[in-house]
């Protein structure tokens, strides 16, 4: 008699304290700490870290990690591509909407697949290649924001919130905070299709990974340094500044006349975060999915069972228990949520 | 509701004056009648809500969502309305509900019916029209503007002063028509208010230097008192008492309005007295804001009105004349009312500036703030016009103390650390008391920002926590006692007054500082 076991997926993927490991194929995914070998699903500093003995990602990734770290990020480097085989796992990259070059990671052992999503997003980016589905039986999933007040908007619509605010006081400059790589292009390219063509100016901090999405065909349009004098600043008008929200620390602000601050996030959905922050303009723009499009992705793949990185894991489990879907926190440390 | 929504949203988020009136303005501009009527209505406080309590729209949404998921999101977001809005699934087809459809429609329905009705709007609105509809139902707009602001932004439509509006304001009803007819070119409505608002008269500084060039034979001189100016109306059998931007507190001064046995409109100051003696300001914050005092309270804290001037009497408009002739109509009108309640501001006597200096130097009570100058031949003039009335404040009290906090401003002060939280020793520790955002110059604005930039131990969000290092000079009007506070004092307008760069930490006043100012006023 066989006994109906649920299937045990610790041989392919377990929970450590580096990040997720892979005994079958002798790797990590998104090690938080140093590793001899490391899959990197995507660029952003909090999954993709300096150090590593052998690092294994996407064209873009290793690109961008370089662009971040230097060209001596890592020991060694591979452009992931196809169906590789590492140990006795076979390992294939596919694309997560998240940011540019970001990746879920397949890995199948024994005709047993889990998916690695790392940050995902079903939302159409022009900065990036949309998400793939891949049919699974372990998904592994964030949850940055797995709680149901989290239905993000249309980001069209959030734009035209912009746009309509640089029209109605076109004489004062609009600063946008949102993060260097992936947010800042998503805000820059959102403009564009909305038909936004004036130059657009950027703090120091976007250049390079800006002028990456350049060389990769995004066409993110005329950029300008935002390093204009005070007296240059006060004659822009119309003007849209994109920055890391750190700058608004920092003196470079100063040189801006009464400026609208806005802030490019997914968490610019709740009031009191939006005011926290001092933001008189918060859009709403998340490279992350969203309650409906977590939930509809787990409906979707309809993994035999479903493990979730960090986030809002209490929100996803009660969930889970709902819809009688087998879940597990794995209480992921060294992931920022806050950095979106 | 889309425009309100939008409205309320941009008001949250909008930091300056300027900029919100001039948000009011583009939407009275831009929102046909009645709709924009109602929003005014709403934004003044002007409009009957409480159909739907909370409790009802937490079981509306439990029928929807799982209550586990729910207590997680309303326990993350803090705000059960912006909760609701944000979970609210939505099903129905979108359409847009205009507010007087919510207005009217409520105003019709039967308690068994707002359930059905609300469940439908919620289905067919965004989630920002549904927060706009909920804090609309529940009467908690919260919007940080006050009734006045809505109304400066509203007469910016057209070209009618606001004094005139105000003059109106309490005879108009939601949603408003005439009035807004009025603004935009039309005849000045007759409105037959019983017990109207009517525009006060307010003063201007003056100063010591100022007073050499003023004749002090053409002024009266009273005391001025630290509680709320407000105005008494009697009229028609209706009795309303309102603050000076026509605010109406009647129900929390019940023991006021129930004795204004008279017919006319009186100026004044509320208080809380006791005998002859006027308590502190903070007894009469306790009273403040209560729409139903308990009897306990009003025994307690009973509601005097110190009276400053007649504006209409038994349907003569005294406005007109000069100071010197309503003081003795005022002093003729309150001949027959309660003595404990209602008096008349006490004249003082003085032949020249020094004399007057004199009594400020040293008033009779705590609760006094300086002395008012009021010219013998001044008419009642709504808003505040440079000459006839002056106030002649008392120095405000300064203390040493140490900058602990720093946050960055908004608008023209991006970017600046510019408003700051202060302390005082408390044995060894500094105890924050206070905060402050004003009194320095742009250049020392510059050098505050530095020093913030180079003395900061930690962060958290836009504040920093900074080495206990710079003295400031902080001046202030006023103290009270507060429960809110580590402290245990509470400051009125403080203010930057000095930067002391020279002076070290240790050398900073200590709380006993406060706390003996408040123990000598008997507080």
């Amino acid at each position: 008699m066989v006994a109906l076991m649920p299937e045990d997926f610790t041989d392919l993927l377990i929970p450590r304290p580096e990040g997720l490991f892979c005994a079958a194929g002798g790797f990590f995914i998104d090690p938080v700490r140093p590793v001899e070998r490391a899959l990197i699903t995507h660029g952003h500093s909090d999954h993709a870290r300096s150090g590593h003995g052998a690092v294994l990602a996407s064209r873009q990734t290793l690109d961008i990690m370089a662009i971040r770290y230097g060209a001596d990020f890592a020991g060694s480097t591979q452009v992931a591509e196809g169906v590789m085989r590492l140990g006795e796992a076979e390992v294939s990259f596919h694309p997560a909407g998240h940011v540019l070059g970001s990746c879920q990671v397949a890995v199948t052992k024994g005709g047993v697949r889990a998916v690695v999503s790392g940050d995902y997003s079903r939302v159409a980016n022009p900065a990036c290649a949309p998400f793939e589905p891949v049919s699974c039986d372990l998904f592994v999933t964030e949850a940055t924001f797995a709680l149901p007040v989290f239905t993000h908007p249309d980001p069209a619509s959030e734009i035209a919130k912009l746009l309509a605010s640089m029209a109605a006081q076109p004489e004062r400059a609009h600063l946008i905070g949102a993060y260097a790589l992936g947010k800042a292009q998503r805000v820059i390219m959102l403009l564009r299709q909305a038909g936004y063509d004036a130059p657009i100016y950027i703090h120091g901090a976007l250049q390079r990974l800006c002028e990456y999405h350049l060389e990769q065909g995004i066409p993110l349009g005329e950029l300008r340094p935002a390093t204009m004098d005070k007296a240059e600043a006060k004659g822009l008008r119309e003007a849209v500044v994109i920055a890391p929200p750190s700058a608004f620390a920092s003196p470079w602000v100063q040189r801006f006349v009464d400026p609208v601050i806005g802030f490019a996030s997914g968490w610019m959905q709740i009031r009191g975060r939006a005011r926290q922050r001092g933001v008189e303009l918060p859009l709403i723009l998340s490279d992350h999915v969203d309650w409906p499009d977590l939930t509809g992705t787990l409906r979707e793949l309809n993994p035999e069972e479903f493990w979730i990185t960090h986030g809002r894991d209490d929100a996803l489990m009660r969930w889970a228990e709902l819809e009688q879907r087998r879940a597990r926190p794995l209480h992921l440390v060294g992931y920022e949520e806050e950095a979106e | 509701m889309k425009a309100f929504a939008d409205l309320l949203e941009r008001l949250a988020f909008t930091p300056g004056r300027n900029a919100k009136l001039a948000l009011l303005e583009a939407f009275f501009r831009a929102v046909p009648d009645p709709d924009r009527g109602y929003a005014l209505a709403a934004l003044t406080g002007g409009l009957e809500t409480g159909q739907a309590k909370p409790a009802l729209l937490r079981a509306l949404v439990g029928e929807r969502v799982d209550p586990e998921l729910f207590q997680m999101s309303y326990h993350y977001v803090g705000d059960l309305a912006e909760t609701i809005a944000l979970i609210w699934p939505a099903r129905g087809q979108p359409r847009d509900v205009p507010l007087t459809e919510v207005v009217e429609t409520l105003s019709d329905a039967g308690k068994t019916e707002v359930p059905g009705l609300m469940a439908r709007w919620l289905d067919a609105l965004s989630p920002s029209e549904r927060f706009a509809l909920i804090k609309l139902v529940t009467g908690s707009l919260r919007v940080g503007i006050s009734a006045r602001l809505a109304l400066t932004g509203l007469a910016r439509i057209g070209t009618v002063p606001l004094e005139d509006i105000e003059e109106l304001w309490s005879g108009f009803t939601p949603p408003y028509a005439p009035l807004f007819d009025w603004l935009e070119g039309g005849p000045r409505p007759e409105v037959t208010a019983r017990a109207p608002f009517r525009p006060v008269m307010l003063s201007t500084p003056v100063t010591e230097t100022d007073l050499p060039s003023l004749n002090p034979s053409d002024y009266a001189a009273e005391w001025k008192w630290d509680g709320i100016r407000v105005q008494a109306v009697s009229e028609g059998g209706l009795a309303r008492l309102y603050t000076r931007t026509g605010e109406d507190i009647s129900d929390s001064f019940p023991d006021i309005v129930e004795r204004m046995r008279f017919d006319g409109a009186l100026d004044g100051e509320l208080l809380v007295r006791r005998g002859t003696e006027v308590a502190p300001f903070s007894d009469l914050q306790k009273r403040l804001g209560r729409k139903s005092p308990s009897k306990a309270m009003l025994a307690s804290h009973p509601a005097a009105l110190r009276l400053y001037d007649v504006m209409v009497w038994q349907c003569e408009d005294l406005r007109p004349l000069p100071w010197a002739e309503r003081r003795p109509r005022l002093e003729a009108a309150i001949a027959g009312l309660a003595e404990d309640r209602f008096d008349v501001s006490e004249r003082l006597p003085f032949d020249d500036w020094h004399a007057l200096a004199a009594l400020r130097a040293d008033p009779p009570a705590a609760v006094i703030e300086g002395v008012m100058l009021k010219r013998l031949d001044s008419a009642y003039t709504a808003g505040r016009p440079r000459g006839p009335w002056f106030k002649w404040k008392r120095d405000p009290k300064v203390v040493d103390a140490v900058i602990l906090y720093a946050q960055r401003g908004h608008g023209k002060r991006s970017g600046f650390y510019s408003d700051f939280t202060f302390g005082l020793w408390d044995g060894d520790t500094l105890v924050p008391v206070g905060k402050a955002y004003s009194g320095f110059t742009d250049e020392e604005l510059n050098k505050l920002d530095r020093f913030v930039r180079n003395n900061t131990i930690d962060r958290f969000g836009p504040v920093r926590s900074l080495k206990a290092k710079l003295v400031v000079e902080v001046a202030f009007e006023g103290l009270n006692r507060s429960t809110r506070h580590k402290s245990g004092v509470a400051m009125r307008f403080p203010r930057i007054s000095r930067i002391r760069w020279d002076k070290p930490a240790e050398e900073a006043d200590r709380l006993t500082a406060l706390t003996d100012i408040l123990d000598e006023a008997g507080q």
